[in-house]
């Protein structure tokens, strides 16, 4: 909780005047009724006078004028404070998601991380400005009226006693009822838009098996179902108003039935009867705000909590205390060592890799899906911790490296090919933020974009929509490589990343990169056999096990795995040329 | 598509017509129970002048009022239920039917809408829109009901109690409308303001956080943080602003109310003192409470308005849906009842919209049993031709005859059961994953599915998990690799026995080993059957009977294998290049 609130640190002051404030106007707002009453009884009963019927009246307007004040003061502090928290929250919460490492990011998932972020922030953020707002407001105003009911008069004031709690109680069964059914309602509209979202998906799986009639019953359940949870839970909250109606003209019925025996004995006047009515009123709004306030905070502490789950989380990778690397130029560029890793407590995902590679090698890794070649990759990039081994760059750990620096010197083009929004040339810069025009053009070259990015109106400032989307697919996943090649690094990786690109141009682009990258080392992950035929040296691969190291002539004599891969491919004969 | 708002609330009355009872039980519900609540005021004053002071309290009086209005209340409470109870359910029920219509008519509308509409706007107006038409229907009409008798209500009263004291509540009143008016308006634009950027922090913040493996191996992080600060204090700047003026409305209007109530005390005071209109201390206690009464409506008014405008907008964003042509009847249409396995095109042209033809006179015939292969770099209307086979889409010109019959002239549903597609895109339904190879043939027995699984190697990898058959296709299908998808989508086909099959790309997401496998399958299956196959990878598509060479939607060269490699043409060079050194 501490984590949660250290960023009201900078509106304490905001945090003692808001409600400050809030109560300086519930109590004017207390007092008017009490006024009220003295206009009636002395000016009305005892014929005071029109002049003190005036002054009282400008002594209610007073209290209107001063109160609003103190109410806008008070909004203000809260929408000032509140908002602030929100964007202090948001921001420590965004970053510390941008230093969990893999694992911990594998374990929340993209979409709970973005719910957190954006719903459950502005749910503690609307909770802050309530707090101000009603926290103190509203139990006072339960409270107040309730003492000023009891100063008027204690016997009669035990109407309240009896009402509030009974008004509580109400209040509270039927929104703790109602709250969850609320939930259920959300997902079954969320099955109901799910199945919208299916077929419009597989719209074309959908038609090919003519399956419309069956969706349209799949709907109809799903909608139908939906209707009939609403209607329980509306007939539950339907309840809320009525309820909370008789309750207070019951209490008022009561207050009339023995205020009246309390007045013939004197000892209290018509005007306190109307003020003791008034009352009733006023408590009946505040407790339905102390209701709503409730539920609030029951939804604002799950919130809280999911929040707080994600902010002490720790990234199990950290580089404290590394301090640049001097690469060693004689060391080999990349080396695993005995490298295994198990991404939790079962099997091992790379069971004991070693191989050196040396400065301006091209490596191929290949095998089926599962065998292994993406962890590769993350070990490599540091993206997981190995569980045994060690993986060295240049001759130092990678653990060793910060990782700014480990990541600056290698590259990486990942399966997905996503772009951020933005320009061209704003995704082309994040490896290196002051790439001239020139280099990112040299890069787009290599990737074989450059065509279509000259064929763009705004070339390099052509607009990139959220997630690249318009561009397709095969022109994302070139922009992606010529994203990784600028800024030159020293180890290039492409994790599967040319397979929406058709042979020839692949082709095109495998002669570039290996004309063009220098001493740069290059990883390159392909199920293509095609694609990795040419590499210095091959890395074979199933189910995490290493089935071969060496060149494809090497590989195709010795090894099983690879030749059965090569042969389902192409045929025996290309194989040979 | 600018639908008047006449019509809008036409066309939304027609999905009300089958409730109307409801809405006839909510609209006299709420004229009893506001008449009720009314009244109670009027109780209440008039019991209290019957308790003036010591030794002069009308016990018999009290009591008589104290019974009126337990009658008046519980009249009041039991309508105030009905009112809420029946506008829920008419509510609900409308908002049901409209789902459903809207779905039904998605499901039929051409897939040129579906394919160029962005399915999540389609989503919303689902959920979202239908949702705020739902509170919209809710709480914007059984309050505008009870408000617009509240107000009518009490004016009445109150000009027959005492007219000197209505006129001070009538003119005073509509100052809080000028108040939340002047308020609303710049509070709206402060909204407009800030949910732009909020919604251009999210999306950072999204696009960011799943691609976060990215941003890292880019170290980008640090300037994404950057930008994000940036960005969140401009939604600082904003939203305190937004929330301050909308925070406004509420003491403001709480203001004016004091206002009337004050108002109408001094006045009703002044008026008794001055033995003006007979003013009496339980008289002016109603006033009160009316004078309450009367202002809530207005003060709620503002809220109802919005809720209103957005359902309407809501509506009318449902209709355009609804008035969007769907794809013609087909009903009256004769079925393919045996599918003889032979394709013709007649001099077809294509293109997805009239100035751009993609495909252009294209002519093809295909016999019983034939392959088809169709290759070509991306973006050469490879899918654009299955598209047409399918009758996904209707030719520009020309004519498709699958078994002699024009695609045209059939129903459509007979025409796609002629086929077993099998995509690259994996598409599964939430469910099992025995439901989901049972796509195509519901009623298979588990025998069938599982002989399914078996043929297309799926089989070993249902059973390792944990509940087998069983197990639930998670919605994202995260439970599942992507090759396991396929294997699932390839099973699904396996179980139907379709006459010709139309394979885009199917095994391009299957690690190789595994493909040997399922091309063995395939091969099976394929035997005699016609089939249409779309690949990346020139081995599978070698053994083909005909090979149609596709480039800038044309077909610039067809033949076998063989015959294209001794052309040297365009084939021989994308073939080529795949062993090209490096």
């Amino acid at each position: 909780m501490k984590r949660l609130a250290i960023h009201l640190k900078n509106y304490k002051a905001h945090l003692v005047w808001g409600p400050f404030f809030k109560l300086l106007e519930a109590i004017f707002e207390l007092i008017v009724p009490l006024v009220m009453a003295q206009v009636i009884d002395e000016g009305i009963n005892n014929n005071a006078g029109t002049g003190y019927i005036l002054s009282r009246g400008f002594l209610i307007l007073a209290l209107g004028v001063v109160g609003l004040c103190c109410a806008l003061i008070c909004q203000y502090v809260a929408s000032k404070c509140s908002q602030g928290y929100g964007t202090l929250l948001r921001n420590d919460l965004f970053s510390h998601v941008n230093k969990l490492s893999y694992k911990e990011l594998d374990k929340f998932g993209a979409a709970t991380l973005v719910n957190r972020l954006t719903a459950d922030v502005n749910q503690m953020q609307n909770f802050v400005a309530m707090m101000i707002r009603l926290f103190i407001r509203a139990p006072f105003l339960v409270i107040g009226a309730a003492v000023m009911a009891m100063i008027i008069n204690f016997k009669l004031a035990l109407v309240f006693l009896a009402a509030a709690p009974l008004i509580a109680l109400v209040l509270y069964i039927i929104m703790s009822r109602t709250v969850p059914h609320y939930k259920t309602v959300q997902k079954k509209l969320d099955t109901v838009t799910g199945i919208t979202r299916e077929n419009l998906s597989g719209v074309r799986v959908v038609r090919a098996f003519a399956n419309q009639d069956y969706e349209r019953t799949r709907f109809k359940a799903a909608a139908e179902d939906l209707t009939r949870t609403s209607n329980t839970v509306g007939a539950i909250s339907a309840l809320l108003n009525p309820l909370t109606f008789a309750i207070i003209n019951v209490a008022i019925l009561a207050i009339l039935y023995f205020g009246g025996g309390i007045v013939n004995d004197g000892e209290m006047t018509q005007g306190e009867i109307i003020a003791f009515v008034n009352y009733m009123t006023q408590i009946s709004l505040a407790l339905v705000v102390v209701a709503n306030m409730v539920i609030l905070i029951t939804k604002s502490s799950a919130s809280a909590s999911r929040v707080l789950e994600v902010l002490d989380t720790q990234p199990s990778i950290t580089d404290e205390g590394n301090t640049q690397v001097v690469p060693d130029d004689d060391a080999p560029a990349v080396s695993f060592d005995h490298v295994c890793f198990g991404y939790g407590d079962g099997e091992y995902a790379l069971d004991s890799l070693t191989v050196d590679v040396r400065r301006g090698e091209t490596v191929g890794v290949i095998g089926g899906t599962g065998s292994g070649k993406s962890t590769l990759i993350n070990l490599l990039g540091r993206f997981y911790d190995v569980s045994e081994g060690s993986v060295r760059l240049f001759g130092t750990d990678v653990r060793k490296y910060p990782l700014e620096q480990l990541r600056t010197t290698m590259a990486y083009v990942p399966q997905k090919a996503v772009l951020a929004s933005g320009t061209i040339r704003s995704n082309m810069q994040w490896a290196k933020k002051d790439a001239t025009d020139e280099e990112i053009w040299r890069a787009l070259e290599i990737a074989q974009a450059a065509d279509f990015v000259r064929g763009k109106k705004k070339g390099l400032d052509e607009i990139v929509e959220r997630d690249g989307r318009n561009f397709s697919g095969g022109q994302r996943q070139r922009l992606t490589i010529a994203r990784a090649l600028v800024g030159s690094p020293k180890i290039l990786v492409f994790d599967d990343s040319s397979s929406a690109l058709d042979f020839a141009t692949d082709y095109a682009l495998r002669k570039a990169i290996a004309e063009s990258k220098g001493d740069a080392t290059v990883f390159w992950v392909s199920q293509r056999a095609t694609s990795i035929k040419n590499a210095d040296k091959i890395i074979v691969l199933d189910e995490g096990e290493v089935k071969g190291i060496g060149t494809h002539e090497e590989l195709f004599d010795s090894c099983e795995v690879y030749r059965e891969i090569c042969l389902s491919q192409v045929s025996k004969e290309e194989n040979a040329r | 598509m600018n639908m008047s708002t006449k019509e809008l609330v036409k066309r939304l009355l027609k999905y009300v017509r089958p409730y109307r009872f409801l809405l006839f039980v909510a609209v006299i519900s709420s004229f009893i129970s506001v008449a009720a609540s009314l009244l109670t005021p009027v109780l209440i004053g008039d019991a209290i002048d019957f308790i003036v002071g010591k030794d002069n309290v009308d016990f018999s009086q009290v009591i008589r009022y104290i019974g009126y209005l337990g009658i008046t209340i519980a009249f009041a409470t039991i309508f105030q239920w009905l009112l809420s109870w029946s506008t829920n359910k008419l509510s609900f029920s409308t908002v049901k039917d409209m789902r459903e219509d809207l779905f039904n008519h998605i499901d039929r509308l051409p897939l040129k809408y579906i394919d160029s509409h962005a399915h999540g706007d389609l989503i919303t107006r689902m959920g979202n829109d239908i949702e705020q038409i739902s509170t919209g229907l809710l709480q914007g009409f059984s309050q505008l009901l009870n408000g617009v008798f509240t107000i009518l209500g009490t004016l009445v009263v109150m000009f027959i109690v005492n007219w000197i004291l209505a006129l001070v509540v009538v003119l005073i009143t509509p100052v809080s409308l000028f108040v939340a008016a002047f308020i609303a308006k710049h509070t709206h634009d402060m909204f407009i303001k800030q949910a732009t950027v909020q919604g251009k922090l999210s999306g950072f913040g999204e696009e960011m956080i799943s691609n976060a493996k990215v941003v890292q191996a880019f170290s980008y992080g640090d300037d994404a943080d950057k930008y994000y600060a940036e960005v969140n204090q401009e939604l600082y700047n904003y939203g305190y602003k937004a929330q301050f003026y909308s925070a406004m409305s509420n003491p403001c209007t709480r203001f004016v109310n004091g206002l009337v109530y004050a108002a109408v005390g001094i006045t009703g005071a002044l008026l008794a003192v001055n033995g003006i209109g007979s003013v009496s201390a339980g008289l002016l206690s109603t006033f009160l409470m009316y004078s309450n009464q009367y202002t809530k409506p207005f003060n709620e008014i503002t809220g109802v308005i919005t809720e209103l405008q957005t359902a309407m907008a809501g509506a009318r964003r449902v209709f355009a849906v609804l008035d969007e042509p769907t794809e013609s009847d087909d009903s009256l249409l004769p079925e393919i009842k045996e599918c003889d396995g032979t394709v013709r095109l007649d001099d077809v042209s294509f293109g997805y919209t009239q100035d751009k033809i993609l495909l252009q006179h294209i002519n093809l015939a295909v016999e019983n049993g034939q392959k088809i292969a169709i290759v070509g770099p991306t973006g050469c209307g490879k899918t654009t031709l299955i598209n047409l086979l399918m009758r996904y889409y209707d030719v520009t010109d020309g004519k498709i005859l699958v078994s002699s019959h024009p695609v045209t002239d059939v129903k459509r549903d007979s025409l796609r059961k002629c086929f077993g597609m099998v995509l690259q895109e994996t598409w599964l339904t939430g469910g099992t994953i025995k439901e989901n190879i049972a796509y195509g043939k519901r009623d298979a027995t588990d025998d069938e599915i599982i002989a399914a699984a078996k043929a297309a190697n799926a089989h070993g990898f249902i059973t390792k998990m944990s509940k087998g058959y069983d197990t639930v296709v998670s919605e994202g299908g995260d439970n599942l690799s992507q090759g396991q998808r396929q294997l699932l989508c390839i099973a699904r086909i396996m179980l139907t026995h379709p006459p010709m099959l139309i394979l885009d790309e199917a095994t391009s997401s299957i690690d190789t080993r595994t493909e040997i496998k399922i091309q063995k399958a395939f091969g099976t299956m394929m035997e005699g059957r016609t089939s249409f196959i779309v690949a990346h990878r020139l081995s599978t598509i070698k053994e083909a009977d005909l090979i149609l060479v596709m480039n800038d939607g044309n077909i610039i060269e067809q033949g076998t294998h063989d015959e294209l490699l001794a052309k040297k043409g365009f084939y021989y060079n994308l073939y080529n290049s795949q062993f090209a050194p490096v």
